[in-house]
């Protein structure tokens, strides 16, 4: 070999947290490609409701109970969420097993809520294009609570049995932030379903 | 074997060969089958071509050649144009920014089994005489529940699914290799224009394809459980479809060519032997095309009677984009015209092609891009011609330069230059023959997408001369595959640095090892092998009893900290036969999604389940965050 300088990397830390992190790209790339969905089918509710003279079409405006509910609920959620990935990046096992079950549990609430919703959203899907869309937002965002709640289980039997490294806690700080997407991504749709038809008749 | 070896080799047999994450093998499978793809519906258009090649012709009927042309659209497309631009890139991109492998290395195995999959769904609904009818962009109402019974449809809907799914991953994949995978020195200023070609794409990916899934879900719901997303009468729209579709479909127009403008950027300075004129020119307009390419979809929709002042806004957009691509051209007029004389090898004869048949289509497209002639010209033969032009001269030219200028690093020899010339003149010749005659008979008033026309309609004689091209076109291919078949064990044997080139991927030996690079170079130019002294230093350390890499900063690609990318894994391949069963079966029911999601769960935890062995190699060379970060700073001061 020729002499040539070397970097010698050896002491380097062998994962990092956020933006450092090959995890942290692929969760913001993941959420780009949904969130662009969300975005896409907002955009399909707000053009059919241009076609329309009527808005919704044949039906009373969504109850406002059970979404509001579920706008506080996921808010809430935020808190031990936060604090699961504040615990995953100091990497003390002790709370992230605490917090991430508390968000466990949230989890189990958001969803048994969403079973309320669908009949109190007052239309069907097979009714007309309003009633398609609107069912067609919530369910999106159901199979987002539903993957990420899943998400959330597999890691917490996993910080609870093992095997364990120190990645493992990145891949806590990143489902934390994933939830955030859930959660934050919820707020537009809550506002077209629920808000819309009511404020803009 | 040296312990570097034994860590990235994949175990021998077939369970080796289904679990392999090494970019490189998948890079070779994904060209591979995306080059079957395009082959199988390439004879799907021989077919169609045999019936027009006569008046009056019973070669099929109307309802084969309703699928010929939409199953030959839809693979090309869908199977053959954008990933295996996708392809290339998950094969070359790692080496390009000298790293060993792609940032996620089993989502890449994935993506690739799900594309595969696909794509042989598609061909065995055609074997059964089930395939998509409704043209490659599948325009309700008549793919709707209505006018499209049967599961044509859907067959076409899943195909999205799968293809999308699969190019949404690769965006993902090359967006994060190209951010945090570059060898230390090789800031964004020195990206390669390939790898700024595909970050391009991938962006695009990432923001346009979401609107094409959205469309297909909409349409097997409404075909499936009855919504009423395009169905007027219930308050849902058909151009609701054509916004979506197109939205889409427009960027994936540039999905495609803008990586073939990076093919041809690689090439052409290696050739001039210079510096490429222009890069940050050449950065802006990579860039300005992404972004104006999400303002032009409306021009597929010029006979749709939209308002006067939405087509004149999308006409002045359409005609906008032949800015940077001329800007493009000029650089690298400008790079050849001051570079040394160039040698006329086989990549270069394609660019040339490229030159010639591209700025044809170009010229077209601008044409066509004014609402008021579009409206003339509309579905006419003119349209078949002018995409013609565009796709396989702005891409699929630039792609078999890529073959022979890459494959001697992929394979560690060279293709026939012999072989090669014939391939190039033939394709170039035939080509022409086929589509250019296709111009005049969309002036006179050819439609596409026919079965059949009368002789009295006086267009034989073209349409004769058209599948002759189209035969020669064949007969070019089939030199082709010849060509690669006899040169990968008997061609030339070729050096390292084949071209003399200055990328980086022509560091690293033909064919690269499984981790490309046993000491990743530093770089400290846009053109490093060039650099004389080259690699003024090499990154040691990296620890070789699990698959390492180094991971650097976005912006200025100093080094930041040590990758563990997961060892090979059958669990993809597994996640994916998991997803196939669950696309396949929700065409036939929506509880094919519910009970199929049961599989594909199982699979997904497997697959995240970390493994003993390989979380104790990662324990043994583990370093934290907090006792590592000095040492960062303390090597970033020391950077050479």
């Amino acid at each position: 070999m020729s002499a040539r300088a070397v970097i010698d990397v050896s002491k380097l830390p062998t994962y990092a947290y956020s933006h450092r992190s090959l995890m942290w790209w692929g969760t913001l790339g993941m959420i780009a490609i949904e969130g662009t969905v969300f975005a896409i089918a907002l955009v399909v509710y707000y053009y059919l409701r241009g076609l329309s003279l009527d808005w919704p079409i044949g039906s009373p405006p969504p109850d406002l109970l059970w979404g509001t509910v579920m706008t506080a609920l996921l808010l809430v959620s935020g808190i031990p969420n936060q604090f699961a990935k504040k615990a995953g990046e100091a990497e003390d096992l002790r709370r992230v097993r605490i917090w991430v079950f508390v968000s466990i549990v949230f989890g189990i609430a958001a969803l048994v809520v969403r079973i309320f919703e669908y009949p109190a959203l007052n239309t069907h899907w097979q009714r007309n294009a309003y009633g398609s869309i609107v069912y067609a937002l919530l369910t999106l965002h159901t199979v987002h609570l539903l993957t990420d709640f899943v998400d959330t289980v597999v890691l917490e039997i996993l910080m609870l049995t093992g095997p364990l490294n120190g990645r493992r806690f990145v891949d806590v700080s990143e489902n934390a932030d994933y939830w955030w997407f859930v959660v934050l991504a919820w707020l537009p749709i809550y506002f077209t379903i629920y808000l819309v038809p009511r404020i803009f008749p | 074997m040296s312990r570097i070896d034994d860590t990235w080799a994949d175990k021998p047999g077939l369970v080796g060969w289904l679990s392999t994450v090494d970019h490189k093998r998948i890079g070779i499978r994904f060209v591979v089958t995306t080059l079957a793809f395009f082959v199988f519906a390439g004879l799907l258009a021989a077919v169609m071509r045999v019936q027009l090649a006569r008046p009056d012709n019973h070669v099929v009927g109307p309802d084969t050649y309703n699928q010929l042309f939409s199953v030959h659209g839809s693979m090309m497309m869908f199977l053959f144009a954008v990933p295996v631009m996708e392809a290339i890139a998950l094969y070359l991109v790692p080496l390009m920014v000298g790293t060993r492998n792609v940032a996620f290395p089993r989502l890449n195995a994935y993506s690739y089994w799900l594309l595969l999959f696909g794509g042989l769904m598609l061909i065995f609904v055609f074997v059964i005489d089930s395939a998509p009818d409704a043209g490659w962009f599948n325009y309700v109402p008549l793919s709707g529940p209505e006018f499209g019974p049967g599961k044509r449809s859907d067959f076409w809907a899943q195909l999205i699914t799968f293809t999308e799914v699969s190019g949404l991953i690769g965006a993902v994949n090359i967006i994060t290799t190209v951010f945090k995978l570059r060898a230390p020195g090789m800031t964004l200023a020195r990206l390669p224009l390939f790898v700024w070609a595909m970050l391009a794409t991938a962006f695009m990916i990432l923001f346009a394809m979401p609107s094409v899934m959205l469309a297909s879900t909409f349409l097997i719901t409404d075909r499936l459980v009855t919504t009423q997303f395009f169905n007027p009468a219930e308050g849902g729209d058909v151009l609701l479809w054509q916004h979506l579709f197109w939205f889409f479909g427009h960027p994936e127009v540039y999905f495609i060519f803008v990586p073939a403008l990076g093919v041809i950027s690689q090439i052409l300075p290696t050739f001039a032997r210079r510096r490429i004129v222009g890069y940050v020119a050449m950065v802006v307009a990579l860039v300005t095309i992404a972004f104006l390419s999400f303002g032009l979809w409306v021009h597929h929709m010029f006979a749709t009677g939209l308002p006067p002042l939405g087509m004149s806004f999308f006409t002045a957009a359409s005609i906008m984009i032949a800015l940077p691509t001329g800007l493009q051209i000029f650089c690298w007029i400008a790079t050849l015209a001051t570079g040394e004389k160039v040698r006329f090898a086989a990549p270069f004869l394609f660019i040339i092609g490229f030159f010639f048949i591209f700025i044809i289509g170009g010229l077209t497209g601008v044409m066509l891009g004014s609402s008021t002639l579009d409206s003339q010209l509309h579905d006419s033969y003119f349209v078949v011609a002018h995409l013609h032009y565009v796709l396989i001269g702005g891409a699929v030219f630039p792609l078999f330069g890529g073959f022979y200028y890459w494959f001697p690093k992929v394979t560690g020899r060279r293709l026939s230059e012999r072989a090669g010339r014939w391939n190039f003149w033939l394709f170039f010749i035939g080509f022409n023959v086929a589509f250019f005659p296709m111009h005049i008979l969309g002036l006179e008033g050819m439609p596409r997408r026919i079965y059949t026309y009368p002789a009295a309609a006086g267009w034989s004689g073209l349409n004769l001369l058209s599948t002759i091209g189209a035969f020669t076109v064949a007969l070019s291919v089939l030199v082709f595959f010849v060509n690669v078949w006899r040169s990968r064990r008997a061609g030339e044997l070729a050096p390292d640095n084949v071209w003399g080139a200055s990328g980086l991927e022509w560091a690293a030996p033909s064919p690269p090892p499984p981790y490309n690079f046993e000491r990743i170079p530093a770089v400290r130019s846009r053109d490093p092998l060039w650099e004389p002294g080259f690699p003024a230093a090499e990154v040691v350390g990296l620890p070789d009893i699990v698959r390492s890499t180094l991971v650097t900063r976005l912006h200025d690609a100093e080094p930041d900290h040590i990758a563990i990318l997961p060892d090979a894994s059958i669990w993809p391949f597994l996640a994916a036969l998991a997803t196939t069963i669950m696309f396949i079966w929700s065409v036939f029911t929506p509880w094919g999604l519910t009970w199929g999601a049961i599989p594909l769960t199982i699979t997904l935890i497997g697959w995240f389940w970390p493994k003993k062995d390989e979380t104790r190699r990662t324990c043994a060379v583990e370093v934290k965050p907090d006792a590592g970060d000095a040492r960062v700073h303390q090597l970033r001061e020391a950077l050479p």
